[in-house]
């Protein structure tokens, strides 16, 4: 009795001493740890709004609660069928596009045999990564200008007519998309080389003597290789359906287009930030979140049942 | 891998011809449609605004001409907005690599008790968060708006480089070292700073391009937290005046002059993008190698 009491008193004095052995350790995580509290748990914290009447004088925890009132508003809001399959709609296209790319990408780079090519078709494709967003649809304005656009007279020597592309409703998915693709192809598709570098030379030499062409080594050894990389890619890729970037379309958008370009994040900021209903836009966001949790979950489990790799 | 061809049964054969040319076009055709806008607004940057109010500029500058550089910097905004990228980018490196570093070297350490439960914490972040408004709220109850900190402060660390910081640490920083040094009787501090820092100088290299590109690109912050010109970084000012037309034409008396500047002001778009991008872009071949690895890093699983 007294010998087991002593023990247990000297595991907890052992964990205590460890504690405090190491407590210049706790200092150095503590920036990072109130960083993470305050700025990424506090948010979470917040999002009860999502349920609140909120009142600048009560604050957030004060507000009336309202339970489920703001999201039955936002879903028979006319413009809510519009919203949110415009969000839909501009990530699966993005998926559809975006995800395959870089893929023929990296498996076309990969047949290159000079290394000095090789390295400049990644630095090339790789450099637009480095280009702001602004920058990016700046450019996109400059050669899409109705006046002096290079790309705008190369559709008015086709056509005979001059369109201005930033204002026609139609186009906006499609640049969006494409100038998306243009900027990360090459980004995304290092990890695609590096997955085909790991791949042993003598793979390719067996494959070869047994007559198989080079078309048939890339189906056979190379995209096999690319699968894993490639699961836990488009797991992300997946996840972010929901998550437009916020940026780019609000830069790309003109009261033209927004029959097309209006998805919830940019919603949420109109409603939230600049009319103040934080409340109301707080559950659109989260409803927006929601999905897009559930999106990840559910595409790891798929992926870890399938046997490949998956994120946890 | 070279020696293929000599083999008799390796000798290229006509399907491979054939898939090597489709892949050379495929390539061409990526490599073109990527480098000709870059090329394209260089190039018009540099000609006559004249020549580009005309739709003249194909390929390279016509009647070359530095008119562009030149209004580019007689406007006020954009040389405040340069300093004040600057400022951002100085400032909030510096912060992310402090937090960054302090905490992945506390999180390679076994001895950190909880620090499962610390990595999981913030992991989580990466798959949920509070969105927006309550994010909106959070700075303006905190830091306040419109303030020089909302744009260091609310991004001090990215989990993501965290994790790949401690990736790199754990790798190359073997506990046994500490050991050692603890019992040669240095505590953390000492050795966090005098060894385990100098030996991370790769990391912190990645992760200062990592974050400084970060920084200098940041449009979300400015456009949500800022409102006066004062405080506005580069990026807004060329979203202003790029996008939004924003120049202040009107405030020219002579209507001739006038006509003048707006020939130049489609110029002088052309010249803003790329003095707003030149940074980035000349530090890009330098660190693209640090870079990649650090892309690399990034993906082993944590």
């Amino acid at each position: 009795m007294h010998v087991r009491n002593t023990r247990r008193e000297t595991s907890f004095g052992t964990l205590l001493r460890r504690i405090a052995g190491s407590w210049q350790l706790y200092v150095l995580i503590l920036p990072a740890f109130l960083y993470i509290l305050i700025f990424r748990y506090g948010p979470m914290y917040g999002l009860q709004l999502a349920f609140k009447s909120y009142n600048v004088r009560l604050g957030i925890t004060g507000s009336p609660f309202v339970g489920l009132e703001h999201f039955r508003r936002f879903l028979s809001y006319y413009r809510f069928g519009e919203i949110f399959s415009n969000t839909i709609i501009l990530g699966l296209y993005k998926l559809a596009v975006g995800f395959p790319i870089p893929i023929l990408l990296a498996l076309s780079i990969n047949e290159v045999r000079s290394p000095g090519i090789k390295r400049f078709l990644q630095t090339v494709t790789y450099a637009p990564y480095f280009l702001s967003v602004v920058v990016v649809v700046g450019i996109v304005y400059q050669l899409f200008s109705p006046h002096y656009g290079i790309l705008t007279g190369l559709i008015r020597s086709l056509t005979g007519k001059t369109i201005n592309i930033m204002g026609t409703p139609e186009a906006f998915r499609h640049v969006f998309v494409w100038t998306d693709v243009w900027q990360l192809m090459g980004y995304q598709a290092i990890l695609y080389l590096a997955a085909l570098s790991a791949v042993p030379p003598e793979l390719y030499e067996a494959a070869a003597i047994d007559g198989a062409s080079k078309f048939q080594r890339l189906l056979h050894i190379d995209i096999p290789s690319l699968l894993p990389t490639a699961t836990v890619l488009f797991i992300l890729e997946v996840s972010r359906i929901m998550d437009i970037s916020f940026e780019k379309v609000i830069l790309l958008q003109t009261p033209l287009n927004l029959r097309v370009s209006e998805v919830l994040t940019t919603y949420v900021y109109k409603v939230g930030i600049l009319e103040g209903y934080f409340d109301f836009a707080t559950a659109i966001g989260l409803f927006n979140s929601i999905i897009n949790l559930v999106l990840v979950v559910t595409m790891n489990t798929i992926a870890r049942k399938w046997g490949e790799s998956s994120l946890w | 891998m070279v020696k293929h061809t000599s083999h008799p049964s390796l000798r290229s054969t006509g399907a491979d011809k054939v898939f090597d040319v489709v892949n050379g076009l495929f390539l061409t055709v990526i490599a073109v449609v990527v480098i000709y806008p870059l090329v394209y607004v260089v190039s018009a940057s540099f000609s006559s605004p004249g020549a580009v109010s005309r739709g003249a500029v194909i390929l390279w500058p016509v009647e070359p001409s530095l008119e562009g550089y030149k209004a580019v910097f007689k406007y006020d905004t954009v040389i405040t907005g340069y300093l004040n990228s600057l400022f951002y980018m100085g400032v909030g490196t510096f912060i992310n690599l402090v937090v960054t570093m302090t905490a992945a070297y506390a999180l390679a350490q076994r001895e950190l008790l909880g620090r499962t439960a610390i990595m999981v914490l913030f992991t989580f972040t990466l798959l949920f968060s509070g969105g927006i408004i309550p994010f909106y709220l959070v700075v303006k109850n905190t830091i306040g708006l419109n303030n020089r900190l909302d744009m260091v402060i609310p991004n001090a660390m990215s989990v993501a480089n965290l994790i790949i910081a401690r990736t790199f640490i754990q790798q190359n920083l073997p506990s046994d070292l500490r050991e050692a040094a603890r019992i040669d009787g240095s505590d953390d501090f000492y050795f966090f700073f005098k060894i385990a820092l100098p030996l991370s100088a790769p990391i912190i290299g990645v992760l200062t391009v990592l974050y400084a590109v970060g920084h200098w690109n940041s449009f979300f912050y400015p456009f949500i937290f800022l409102s006066s010109k004062e405080l506005f970084p580069l990026q807004i000012v060329l979203r202003n005046i790029v996008l939004m037309n924003e120049m202040g034409v009107d405030s020219y008396q002579n209507v001739e002059y006038a006509a003048r500047v707006a020939g130049l002001n489609d110029l002088l778009k052309f010249s803003l993008i790329v003095v707003a991008s030149l940074p980035v872009l000349v530090i890009y071949p330098f660190v693209q190698r640090y870079f990649v690895k650090g892309i690399m890093i990034g993906s082993i699983k944590g």
